[in-house]
Parts: structure tokens; C-alpha cells; sequence
């Protein structure tokens, strides 16, 4: 299943930010987006994922193929690890998560409250989640934020064995992963230009929502 | 969306979760209401439907800022979206773990609430009747506010002056249900517009609420 799109055109809040965006990301691969602040790389990968409509253009995967994790864990700080991350996997409807809490090295953790764990270790129960959800195509946005090296050399190994497997993975981030093999996409080319110089007006509405 | 009722009401019961806070208002009004007005029974017996009924409505509006501004601050709310559970589905959940932290407490503790208030013997039951129909209405309703409004910094304001006028005519038809109760008339007819308000805004504003949530979320 490659992950195609084609000419895709993104805006945030009325205003579009890329145009003319296309890739080709099939299964085994890594595609590692990287540009400037406010380029558009989060509004890219929640587009894809399903959250915003495009302004234009296709994707060839519906977002039902997509796991996504944005900048926020979307953890409950009452809720202990095991809690948190059994409620994700019975709504992804896969229900195991001891391979994911032994993988990204949660299991002595598994009973502390959310509200206990450092910045990292909460990192890390977030990231656990795409092991539970048990979608081909990773959308991962900034995955390495207050992670320490040992971890992201972790992360880098999760990433790995799920390409192995036949996943994907599409990582807006500006570190160095430790993934030699994984392409590079630079949006900078791809920033719209302004309604007067031939780019997209921006969806009329949106403006006032 | 078992899962997500399941958390949702782990959550509330939780430290911090809000559960019980509908329920202290409720108790604190009805039982300062006597004491503000004074102790002459006939005075109290005939606006307790009223009162009581306004008191469940406030502490109903009380929690509803809560369903979704959590979530949404905490990232779970994209995360929700992105899952195979409808948004539907997960609007309708949030409704239910609402009612059933909010508005059944309030149900279950009206007949104790309504001796404070001197309420005749015959309106009991059309009070629990009347509270046990009406406040799912409440919590629906509620919850569609509370999409419209998420992502609003201090969004409670407006939640309240949006959702207020849709709860009148519950709580119309819910008061004068308890009232002519209470004094033995008929009360089929507001009633049975009562649960129609409530099975109609049940069948219908989760989709509202969902599209509220889908354009909030973008």
C-alpha cells in the first residue's frame, strides 16, 4: 500500500502555507520532512491524517490506514500507564499492550499515574500508543521531543523493526533520528505563494472560524 | 466506545474528575432555598417544582465545559478523531458519561431534596418520573455546547448563554409536570412533550455536535 499524494495544497487558519506538495511513500520506507518553523509541517501530517480537509489535491490512503501522534501525548494524568494505554488499544481494537510497554521500556512503570512521569517516560507511553494501534503508516510530529539519547536510539529501533514489517513512516523532525535510510523531503520549495502571484486563495469561511 | 465510556467515568470518579460537583449544588441551593425564603410550608410546596428544577438545570450546566475542553487541551481529542470510532459515537459516549456522572446522581437524590422543599406527596414520583426523562436532554444538549465552544479560551461564558435558551422548554414541561403532579391534574401532556424533546435532541444533535467538533478540530 504506497501512500501517494499528489499535488496537495494545505492551509492553517484560512491562510494556505504549501501548494504543489507530492511524494511516494511505500512500505518499508522512513520520509523524513524537514523545514523551518511555521512551514507547514504539522499542518502536512494533520491534513493527511485525516483532521483538516486539503485545500487541493489527492492522497491515495484514506486515514483509517494512518496512525497519527501529534506534538501532545493525549495522556490522563489519573489514569495509570497501563489504564492509559489500554484504553487506546481496546479503541484501535487490538487489546494487547505488554509487547508495546516491554518495547518502549514501560514495563517497570506500568502501575505509576500519568501525572508521575517525567517529561521523557510520558514521551514514551504517547509513543507506545502507535504500537497499539496497529496501522500501516506512522505519522509522527516531532517524535523526539524531551527524549534522551538512549531513547531515541530506542525510538529509532521501534521505527526500524516497524518498516521491517512492512510499515511506513512519514517523521517531521529536526534532530537527527539515527535512521541513515530513511529519505529526506525539504518543504521548503513547496511554500505557497501568495493569492496575488498565481497561489490558492485561501477557503473563504475558514477565515472566520 | 465501551472503552471510552468505561475511561470516561474512571476519569470523573477519579481525584479532580468533577464527579459530585452537580450534586453538591444541587443539595446547596435546595437547601438554602427554606432558609432564604422562610418556613411557611404553602409557600414552599408550591414553588418547589420550580425550584427544583432550575437547581437540577444549573448543576447540569455547571460540568458540560468539562466533556470536551479536557480533552481537548491534553491532545486526546485529535487522537479520538484519527481512531475507527465514529465521532459520532464518541460525541454520544461523552453525553452519556456526562449524564450518568451528572445527571442521574441528581435523579436519584431529587426525593430526598424534595422533603426540603415541602413537596406535596403526589409529586414525588412525577419528580424522579420528570428529572429521570428530562435530564438526558440536559446532557445532549450540553454536549453539543460544549463542541461548538472547544478551543475557546474561556469558553464557559458563551457555552452557558448558548445552551441555556435550548434548555427552556425542558424545563418548562419538567416543572409543570412536577406541579400538576403534585396536585393530582393530568400531566400526560407535558410529559410526553418532555421525552419528545429528549429523544429528538438524543437522535439528532450528535451529528451537530460531531461536525461542530470536525470544524473545530481543523
Amino acid at each position: 500500500m504506497d501512500l501517494t499524494v499528489t499535488d496537495l495544497a494545505v492551509a492553517r487558519g484560512g491562510l494556505p502555507v504549501l501548494e504543489g506538495v507530492s511524494f511516494t511513500l511505500s512500505p518499508g520506507r522512513a520520509l523524513v520532512l524537514r523545514g523551518p518553523n511555521g512551514i507547514g509541517k504539522t499542518t502536512l501530517l494533520r491534513t493527511l491524517a485525516g483532521l483538516q480537509p486539503p485545500l487541493a489535491g489527492q492522497m491515495s490512503l484514506p486515514p483509517e490506514a494512518i496512525a497519527y501522534a501529534s506534538h501532545s501525548d493525549g495522556l490522563k494524568a489519573t489514569l495509570t500507564v497501563t489504564e492509559n494505554l489500554t484504553f487506546w488499544a481496546r479503541v484501535f481494537g487490538t487489546g494487547e499492550i505488554g509487547a508495546a510497554l516491554e518495547t518502549m521500556n514501560l514495563t517497570q512503570l506500568a502501575d505509576r499515574h500519568a501525572q508521575n512521569l517525567s517529561a521523557g517516560q510520558k514521551r514514551r507511553l504517547g509513543l507506545a500508543r502507535l504500537l497499539v494501534a496497529g496501522r500501516p503508516v506512522w505519522m509522527l510530529d516531532e517524535p523526539t521531543v524531551s527524549l534522551d539519547v538512549d531513547s531515541v536510539a530506542l525510538f529509532a529501533g521501534v521505527i526500524r523493526r516497524h518498516l521491517a514489517q512492512g510499515g511506513s513512516a512519514l517523521i517531521a523532525t529536526h534532530i537527527d533520528l539515527g535512521l541513515p535510510e530513511a529519505e529526506v523531503l525539504d518543504l521548503g520549495p513547496f511554500k505557497a505563494r501568495a493569492p496575488g502571484q498565481g497561489g490558492l486563495q485561501g477557503a473563504f469561511d475558514e477565515a472566520f472560524l | 466506545m465501551i472503552a471510552l465510556l468505561a475511561r470516561d467515568l474512571k476519569l470523573a470518579l477519579r481525584a479532580g474528575g468533577g464527579f459530585g460537583l452537580g450534586l453538591a449544588f444541587f443539595l446547596i441551593v435546595i437547601v438554602l432555598v427554606p432558609l432564604g425564603v422562610g418556613p411557611e410550608g404553602a409557600l414552599l410546596s408550591r414553588i418547589a417544582p420550580g425550584i427544583l428544577w432550575v437547581a437540577a438545570l444549573l448543576a447540569c450546566l455547571l460540568s458540560l465545559d468539562r466533556i470536551f475542553a479536557l480533552d481537548y487541551e491534553d491532545g486526546s481529542l485529535d487522537l479520538l478523531a484519527t481512531a475507527p470510532i465514529p465521532l459520532e459515537g464518541v460525541v454520544t459516549m461523552k453525553a452519556l458519561a456526562h449524564w450518568l456522572t451528572t445527571g442521574l446522581p441528581l435523579v436519584l437524590a431529587s426525593p430526598v431534596l424534595g422533603l426540603l422543599m415541602n413537596l406535596p406527596a403526589a409529586g414525588y414520583g412525577w419528580l424522579v418520573l420528570s428529572l429521570a426523562l428530562g435530564t438526558p436532554a440536559l446532557s445532549v444538549i450540553g454536549t453539543f455546547g460544549a463542541a461548538l465552544t472547544v478551543g475557546l479560551k474561556r469558553g464557559g461564558l458563551l457555552l452557558s448563554l448558548l445552551v441555556l435558551p435550548l434548555y427552556v422548554p425542558t424545563l418548562i414541561f419538567g416543572a409543570e409536570v412536577v406541579k400538576r403532579g403534585a396536585v393530582g391534574q393530568a400531566v400526560e401532556t407535558p410529559l410526553l412533550l418532555m421525552a419528545g424533546i429528549t429523544a429528538g435532541a438524543a437522535a439528532l444533535l450528535p451529528f451537530a455536535s460531531a461536525g461542530a467538533l470536525r470544524i473545530n478540530l481543523r
